[in-house]
């Protein structure tokens, strides 16, 4: 079962790089593909981020101080850690 | 010239490691947790740590925990993790037209490692990507998940709880630190973001689509639809001079 799941896994991680090897796609899929990122990442962060725990109030927090310290131009490890640090004196005053 | 190639490459390779050290950070609550999930569940630690080796993919292993504790059959359980897992084909598809040349064989070893987490921060680091970059970073998010779910399964036990709450936000922070740099770029970084968390709310909250599925769509929308305005704006641009 475990090695089913890690094929079925990986196929999709690698297909991509045997099927356009070497190929210069259209322009229009190029841009779309150079597109997915930041929509994968707008994606990914919400709305699941409001369900880290029960209280919704945790990941709004956690997400408002992890975007004011990346605001102010922090390294992407500042921004992890000081979002820690606020949830954590979050949660030991509430 | 080898010499100078191989230099090269080992500063590349550290560059990878250290733009890893947020994931690596991040996975070890999820890692713990699926440890010791792992072993209520009735897993062996072989087969915990043998899963986040082989699959390395933290949904579809938490998925099919709660899977195997319903009594589902194999096919199922396999089935639901390609669903869950076919997300990365997009995300592959978006950074092999950013890393640089190279044998088709390196490319095949890291792309094993390509996860929502490594992909976010190999796409939006400037510039090309070098195969050295793509195998530090992929190795130290590895490394975390894999020791991270034998240390958890070992302990039987997880952070002390309320850092485990804490630090349940960290994949999100690094998520949000990637994302706000390049929205300093341009209107089209927020907008691509905004569109796509918008499309994923209404469809995850709608139940019409799995988590899964719900991040393709609203990632595949979002990204086309995006490129398809600017294309037009671009027409407009042109057909006014006319």
């Amino acid at each position: 079962m475990i090695i089913g799941m890690g094929i079925v896994t990986f196929i999709p991680r690698m297909l991509p790089f045997i099927m356009f090897r070497g190929k210069e796609l259209p322009p229009f899929l190029q841009g779309v593909l150079k597109n997915v990122p930041y929509a994968t990442l707008g994606a990914l962060i919400f709305p699941a981020v409001l369900y880290i725990q029960e209280d919704i109030w945790y990941g709004v927090i956690g997400a408002l101080a992890a975007f004011v310290v990346a605001f102010l131009g922090a390294n992407v490890i500042v921004v992890v850690m000081g979002s820690i640090a606020v949830l954590s004196a979050y949660s030991l005053f509430f | 010239m080898e010499n100078v190639m191989s230099i090269n490459q080992g500063s590349e390779f550290k560059k990878g490691l250290h733009a890893g050290i947020s994931i690596a950070i991040g996975y070890v609550p999820v890692a713990l947790t699926f440890g010791l999930l792992a072993k209520t569940t009735g897993l062996s630690i072989g087969e915990t740590v043998m899963m986040s080796m082989i699959v390395f993919a933290g949904a579809s292993q938490y998925m099919s925990l709660s899977l195997i504790a319903l009594g589902t059959g194999i096919v199922e359980i396999i089935l639901t993790t390609f669903i869950v897992n076919i997300r990365h084909f997009l995300m592959a598809a978006s950074l092999n037209e950013k890393v640089e040349f190279d044998r088709v064989i390196n490319r095949i070893v890291y792309s094993f490692g390509i996860t929502d987490e490594t992909f976010s921060v190999a796409a939006t680091q400037p510039g090309k990507l070098s195969t050295g970059y793509m195998f530090g970073l992929n190795l130290i998010a590895y490394a975390s998940w894999v020791m991270g779910s034998g240390i958890g399964f070992a302990i039987g036990a997880g952070l002390p709880a309320t850092l485990q709450q804490s630090m349940s936000i960290a994949l999100y922070a690094m998520f949000i630190g990637l994302l706000v740099p390049s929205m300093k770029q341009g209107v089209k970084v927020i907008f691509l973001a905004a569109l796509a968390a918008c499309f994923n709310s209404v469809f995850t909250m709608t139940e019409w689509l799995s988590t899964g599925w719900a991040i393709v769509a609203a990632t595949l929308l979002s990204a086309v639809l995006v490129e398809l305005i600017e294309i037009m704006k671009k027409k407009g641009k042109v057909s006014g001079v006319e």
